[in-house]
């Protein structure tokens, strides 16, 4: 049973965090103006003359760059929630209380796609109004036409949603906030190569293919949670060993001399 | 102190891949005891205080906390009863000290919460800072702040790990006087601490662990239990017949001197007694019948440390 109090609480907390450290704000703004300037480019210098291969081309690579901005800014972030928390000495209090694995990953979790997923969108709403605004018009009925424009709307938040789950999932199980956020965008890496694979036609792109996809990645990220808060060993974090609950292990005992009592209240 | 215990624990043991960090300890605290677990550097102190918040899970052994027995079924709702201060104050330094305490009680999902946590800044007094943020706050005013957050669930026991380390003799001070508030609202109170004064002064039972359970008991049960009681007494000059005037006194175990000894100055002479008061007045008599001016008869008083180190001080301090 998830409490949507303890829930709401640990998704104000981190998003109240993630607002004050002007480290994530600057950083998670420079990623998607550079990924919004090179297709914008891309499109806008294209010329109404170009082949129609050529054209192709430019649009597939300009509809897949976005693509990046919903898979590395979550990676990152979430990299860092738990072992970052975990090096602060925040994470032990929080655990003393009665929050649930599942409440506290899921807030976390919540809190990252939020801002990730709002960023997204509005670098690629920027970017179709630009297109639309001032592509020349053949360009842009190539873009309108493409496929994979109604497909990034729906895969911006699977993709997210992915990297967050994969980021967690890696934060929970380091020591270290720099190898957590090299894992994190390493592992994030197969599902934006699935889609660049079918940016760039290599894997044909079907509507059929990209809603097995999405309904697939769906899938993933909703079982992802539990799997993610299962990977979350409270003793681990604390300890830095992981469980090993009921098991004596005969002959490590030191033995020292027998306990002297002397009085007692209860 | 009545009734149920608020922490049973008996026969627990916990093994960190096949280092035993808490072997074998049982106790038990009264309901309101302030209740000091001392040892040295890796004794088990905080793995102990790890185990009963439900934190980490036994390797051997059993307990209950706040009347519920240790294990997965009862984990939250202990916690829930339950508070940990622990070392290092835990604050998001982004975040206010009113935010922080906030958010925690949220995840307590505690009723008015905005009284809740006015009230908890009061009685560490830190309501006057509750905008700021911790990240500005002096080490002892994280302290407080974290001791606030531990008191905003109102909790039936209170684990406290370390909670004047670091911290400088004033702000210790304060830490202290608000665990002696405590002390006066009936929280039991489960102390981890390395300073023996602060303990002595504090709490009503201590236990000395060194991964095993090695004494507990009042810090004067303690100190009967592991040394011989006894007299200090100092003469202005030596006693020309010591052995006359200590000989004959049925209070008096033994004697030897001690101090200054010799040439005409002050003397010391240490006596064992079984009863301080009882043997004091005759003493007094002797020395006076014996020639002696007496310049002052004391109890010999041993600390704290003198009992942990008795117990500890033989090298087995360090694990």
């Amino acid at each position: 049973m998830i409490n949507t109090v303890r829930t709401g609480a640990v998704i104000r907390k981190e998003l109240a965090e993630i607002r004050r450290n002007k480290f994530i704000i600057v950083t998670s703004s420079i990623l998607p103006v550079v990924f919004l300037v090179e297709p914008t480019l891309s499109i806008l210098l294209t010329k109404a003359s170009a082949t129609s291969a050529m054209l192709a081309t430019r649009v597939d690579v300009s509809l897949f760059v976005p693509l990046l901005v919903p898979v590395l800014i979550p990676a990152t972030m979430s990299a860092f929630s738990v072992v970052g928390e975990r090096e602060q000495g925040t994470l032990e209090p929080v655990l003393t209380t009665p929050v649930t694995r599942v409440e506290l990953i899921g807030g976390k979790a919540a809190a990252i796609f939020m801002p990730s997923v709002g960023l997204s969108y509005l670098m690629f709403g920027v970017f179709i109004a630009i297109v639309a605004l001032f592509a020349k018009p053949a360009v842009a009925t190539e873009m309108w036409n493409a496929p994979q424009l109604p497909a990034e709307v729906v895969f911006i938040p699977l993709l997210a949603a992915w990297a967050i789950w994969v980021g967690l999932a890696v934060s929970s199980q380091v020591s270290d906030t720099r190898v957590a956020q090299q894992f994190s965008v390493l592992a994030s890496l197969p599902a934006i190569a699935l889609v660049a694979l079918m940016s760039f036609r290599i894997v044909t792109p079907s509507l059929w293919l990209a809603v097995v996809l999405a309904v697939a990645l769906l899938a993933i990220d909703c079982g992802a949670c539990f799997v993610v808060a299962g990977l979350f060993d409270r003793e681990r974090l604390v300890t830095g060993t992981r469980s090993r609950q009921r098991t004596v292990v005969p002959g490590t005992v030191r033995r020292l001399p027998p306990v002297r009592q002397s009085g007692g209240t209860s | 102190m009545s009734g149920a215990p608020a922490i049973e624990v008996s026969h627990l043991s916990k093994v960190f891949g096949g280092r035993s960090a808490v072997d074998d300890v049982s106790f038990s605290v009264g309901k309101g005891e302030v209740f000091g677990f001392l040892g040295p550097n890796g004794a088990g102190k905080t793995t102990t205080v790890r185990m009963l918040g439900t934190l980490i899970a036994p390797t051997s052994g059993s307990a209950s906390v706040a009347g519920l027995p240790l294990g997965p079924a009862n984990d939250a709702e202990i916690r829930q009863r339950i508070s940990i201060t622990t070392e290092a104050p835990g604050l998001y330094t982004r975040l206010t000290v009113a935010e922080n305490l906030d958010f925690f009680a949220r995840l307590y999902g505690l009723p008015g919460r905005q009284a809740r946590i006015f009230e908890a800044l009061s009685a560490v007094g830190l309501a006057d800072r509750a905008d700021d943020l911790c990240g500005s706050l002096s080490k002892g005013l994280k302290q407080r702040a974290s001791l606030a957050r531990s008191l905003l669930n109102e909790p039936e026991v209170m684990f406290l790990d370390e909670p004047t380390s670091g911290l400088d003799p004033v702000a210790a001070h304060d830490v202290l006087e608000l665990v002696n508030g405590l002390r006066e609202r009936g929280v039991t109170v489960f102390i981890t601490t390395h300073r023996l004064d602060e303990a002595e002064r504090l709490c009503d039972r201590v236990a000395i662990l060194n991964t095993r359970l090695r004494t507990i008991g009042t810090p004067d049960e303690l100190r009967r239990t592991l040394f011989t009681r006894s007299l200090a007494i100092t003469t202005a000059a030596p006693l020309d017949k010591p052995d006359e005037v200590f000989g004959g006194l049925p209070a008096v175990k033994g004697w030897q001197a001690s101090g200054p000894a010799g040439g005409n100055g002050p003397a010391g002479y240490v006596l064992s007694v079984t009863d301080p008061a009882a043997a004091a007045p005759g003493v007094t008599r002797a020395l006076v019948a014996g020639g002696a001016d007496v310049l002052s008869i004391t109890e010999t008083r041993h600390s704290l440390e003198d009992v942990y180190l008795e117990l500890l001080g033989d090298g087995e301090g360090r694990s």
